[in-house]
C-alpha cells in the first residue's frame, strides 16, 4: 500500500515535470495564442460563473447596486424558494425531477441500445436496403424535431402513450446523431476480427457484445454523453405530451420559472437554482468522459 | 452509398448470371429475381432484427411524423374536427398574406441563420485551430472552456443571459454601462426590439461550441503532422496557406459534420428569443420560423398552417444540406 502510494506520487511528479517541458516548449505565438484564449474563456465561462453565485445569493445581495459578481454570505434559502414556489401548485419540485430522472435513465438507456443494435449491421453486414437506410438517417441528421412537433403530437396522441413515461421515452429513442457516430467509429473495427471470430463460430450477437462493443467504448460513452444531454435537457415532450402537471418534467418546470424573469430580479434566485441542477449534471458526466468524446469526434467526418 | 450497394447488387446478379449460363437459361425472369432478393433479405434476418427497434422507432416518430406534417399542410386543422382538404392553400397565405412573416420573421430568420450559422461556423474553426496550436497539456481546458456554455442548452441558457441583462440597474449588463456612463437609466434588454435580435445572436454564438466544434478540434488535431512539412518543402510560407491548402481539404468529412450540426443547433437556438422574452416576441423583433410555427401550432391551433410552415422549413434544410454537401464532399483527385 505504501508503495503504491510513493509510485503514485512519483508518477504525479513525472507528470508535473513532463508538463513543465511542455510549457517551456511554448514559443512565442503559443503565448499570444494563450493570452488571447484566456481572455476569451473567461467570457465564455462568466456567466457560468456568476450563474453559479447567483443560485447562492440571499435576496439582498440579488438587488444590490452595483450587483457582485461573487457570493457574499452563501445560502441555500434558493434551493428552499424553488422548493417552495413548487408548492402552491400542488406539485412540489421534487416530482419534476423525480420525473426528469426516470425519465432521461429510460431514454439514455433506450437510445444507447437501440443506436448502438442499428450502427452494426450497418457497418458490418451488407443486406438489402442497408445503405438506402444509413442515407435516409444521414438526412434525418438535419432534422430538428421541433420542425415536426405537430405530426409528432397527432401520433402520440394516437398511441394513446400522453401523460406516461413511454410518452417521453420514446419520441426520444431514436437518435441519428448516435447511430451515425457509432457506424463511423465501428467501420474502424477491423473486418478480419470479425471473421477470425466467425470461423471459431462466434455467433452474431457475441461477437457484437465481445468483440464490437468492447473496442467502440469512446463511441459508446460519447453518445452516451449526447444522449444524456439530449434526454435531460428536453422540455418538448413535457409540452406538448404531458397535460397532467404531475408527469412534466423539470426542464419544462424551468421554462415557467423563467418567463419574464428579466424584469423580476426576486425570482432569479430561485431560476439559477434551478439553472445550476440543470446544468450540474451535464457537466460532471462530460467530464468524466471527456478523453473518449475528443476520441470519438476524430472519427466524426460525414464521407 | 447507393452506388455502392447497387455496385454490389451488379457483382452477385453477374455471378449469378453466369451461373444461369451454365444452367442453359440466359435472361431471368422478373420472379425469379424477386426470388433471389428474398433469399438474400432472408439471410440476412439477424441484421434486420438488430435493426429493428431503432428503425421503429425512427419510423413512427420520425419518418411518419414528416410524411403527415406533409399531408396537413395541404389541409385546414384545428386539432378537434377532421382535417378539410384545402389544396395549396396555406402556402399562398404564407406567401402572400401573412404579414408578421413577410415582414418579421422571414428577415430575422435570414439574419439570425446567417450570423449564428456561418458567423459561428467560422468562429469555431478558428478557435478549434488556435486550440490545436498549443501544447495538448493545455489544449484540453482551453477545449473544455469553449465547450461548457453549450451544455447549458435549452432552459438554463434563458436563466444565464436573462440574470445578465436585467431590465434594471442591478442587471450586470446595465449596472456597467450605467458605471462607465455610456447610459443614463437602465435599457429594457429584452423587451427593447432594437436590441433583441442582437442578443439572441450573441447567446446563440456563445452557446454553440458544442459537438460540432469539437469535431473540428478532433479533425485539425487529426491531420497528418508530415502533409505539413511536405507543405513547406513545396513552398506554403504563412499559416493561412496551410490552413487553406492542407488543414481544410485534409478535414472536409469533419468539416461537413459540423456544418451539418451547426444548422441543426442553429434551428434549435432560434427557441432562445422566445424563452427569453416570450412569445409573440416583443414587435416580433425575435420571431424566427419555429416560433412562428409553434405561435400558430400551439397558441393559435390552427395546425394545418402551421404545418406548412414545417415544410417550408424543412424543405430549406434539405436545400441546404445538398449545397454543403456539394460544398465539402471530397473531390476524386483530393482523396
Amino acid at each position: 500500500m505504501k508503495v503504491d502510494m510513493r509510485l503514485q506520487g512519483k508518477r504525479l511528479v513525472y507528470r508535473f515535470e513532463d508538463w513543465l517541458a511542455a510549457v517551456r516548449r511554448i514559443d512565442r505565438t503559443q503565448i499570444v495564442i494563450i493570452i488571447g484564449l484566456t481572455l476569451l474563456s473567461a467570457f465564455m465561462l462568466l456567466p457560468l460563473v456568476y450563474l453559479f453565485n447567483h443560485a447562492f445569493k440571499p435576496l439582498h445581495e440579488l438587488l444590490l447596486f452595483p450587483p457582485t459578481f461573487i457570493v457574499n454570505e452563501p445560502t441555500m434559502q434558493n434551493f428552499t424558494d424553488l422548493m417552495a414556489l413548487t408548492q402552491t401548485t400542488f406539485i412540489p419540485v421534487s416530482r419534476y425531477i423525480f420525473n426528469s430522472v426516470i425519465v432521461t435513465v429510460l431514454a439514455t438507456a433506450g437510445m444507447v441500445f437501440t443506436g448502438s443494435l442499428c450502427a452494426y449491421p450497418l457497418s458490418k453486414h451488407k443486406f438489402p436496403g442497408g445503405n438506402w437506410f444509413f442515407g435516409a438517417i444521414m438526412v434525418s441528421l438535419l432534422f430538428a424535431t421541433e420542425v415536426i412537433s405537430i405530426p409528432r403530437y397527432v401520433v402520440v396522441q394516437s398511441l394513446g402513450i400522453m401523460n406516461t413515461y413511454l410518452g417521453h421515452v420514446l419520441p426520444m429513442i431514436a437518435l441519428p446523431v448516435g447511430v451515425f457516430l457509432l457506424k463511423q467509429f465501428m467501420d474502424q473495427v477491423p473486418n478480419e476480427l470479425l471473421e477470425a471470430a466467425k470461423i471459431d463460430g462466434a455467433s452474431e450477437v457475441k461477437i457484437f457484445l465481445r468483440i464490437v462493443l468492447p473496442l467502440v467504448t469512446p463511441a459508446m460513452a460519447t453518445i452516451t454523453i449526447i444522449a444524456f444531454q439530449t434526454a435531460w435537457g428536453n422540455a418538448e415532450t413535457s409540452t406538448l405530451f404531458m397535460q397532467d402537471d404531475a408527469m412534466k418534467t423539470l426542464p419544462f418546470y424551468m421554462g415557467t420559472l423563467t418567463s419574464n424573469l428579466a424584469n423580476s430580479v426576486a425570482r432569479q434566485g430561485a431560476a439559477a437554482a434551478g439553472a445550476l441542477i440543470m446544468f450540474l449534471p451535464s457537466l460532471i458526466i462530460f467530464l468524466i468522459y471527456q478523453r473518449k468524446f475528443i476520441a470519438t469526434m476524430a472519427h466524426s467526418g460525414i464521407k | 452509398m447507393r452506388n455502392d450497394m447497387s455496385s454490389n447488387v451488379q457483382v452477385n446478379t453477374r455471378v449469378r448470371a453466369e451461373r444461369a449460363v451454365i444452367a442453359g437459361s440466359v435472361k431471368r425472369s422478373p420472379s425469379v429475381k424477386l426470388k433471389e432478393l428474398l433469399a438474400d433479405i432472408w439471410k440476412h434476418r439477424l441484421s434486420y432484427l438488430f435493426i429493428a427497434p431503432f428503425f421503429a422507432a425512427f419510423t413512427i416518430f420520425i419518418v411518419i411524423p414528416i410524411a403527415a406534417g406533409v399531408m396537413l399542410s395541404f389541409t385546414y386543422f384545428n386539432a378537434i374536427e377532421f382535417p378539410t382538404w384545402v389544396g395549396w392553400l396555406n402556402f399562398q397565405n404564407l406567401f402572400s398574406q401573412d404579414i408578421i412573416f413577410l415582414q418579421h420573421v422571414l428577415p430575422n430568420s435570414f439574419k439570425f441563420a446567417l450570423f449564428v450559422g456561418p458567423l459561428g461556423y467560422v468562429c469555431a474553426f478558428m478557435l478549434a485551430w488556435l486550440i490545436a496550436q498549443l501544447p495538448s497539456a493545455l489544449r484540453m481546458w482551453y477545449a473544455l472552456a469553449m465547450y461548457a456554455p453549450s451544455l447549458t442548452g435549452g432552459i438554463a441558457i434563458a436563466v444565464v443571459w436573462q440574470v445578465a441583462f436585467t431590465g434594471d440597474r442591478t442587471g450586470y449588463i446595465n449596472s456597467f454601462l450605467l458605471k462607465l456612463g455610456l447610459i443614463e437609466k437602465p435599457i429594457l434588454f429584452l423587451a427593447d426590439k432594437d436590441y433583441l435580435m442582437n442578443i439572441m445572436i450573441l447567446v446563440s454564438i456563445w452557446g454553440s461550441m458544442g459537438i460540432g466544434f469539437l469535431a473540428l478540434l478532433a479533425g485539425i488535431l487529426n491531420v497528418d503532422k508530415q502533409l505539413y512539412e511536405a507543405g513547406k518543402i513545396d513552398g506554403i510560407s504563412s499559416r493561412l496557406q496551410e490552413i487553406w491548402y492542407i488543414t481544410v481539404p485534409s478535414m472536409k468529412p469533419q468539416m461537413l459534420f459540423a456544418a451539418v450540426i451547426s444548422i441543426v443547433s442553429t434551428l434549435k437556438s432560434g427557441g432562445v428569443g422566445t424563452a427569453m422574452a416570450g412569445n409573440p416576441t416583443p414587435d416580433y423583433a425575435g420571431q424566427l420560423m419555429v416560433s412562428h410555427i409553434d405561435d400558430y401550432g400551439f397558441i393559435r391551433f390552427e395546425l394545418g398552417y402551421a404545418s406548412a410552415i414545417s415544410i417550408v422549413l424543412l424543405v430549406i434544410m434539405l436545400l441546404l444540406n445538398k449545397l454543403l454537401h456539394a460544398l465539402f464532399t471530397p473531390k476524386e483527385d483530393e482523396v
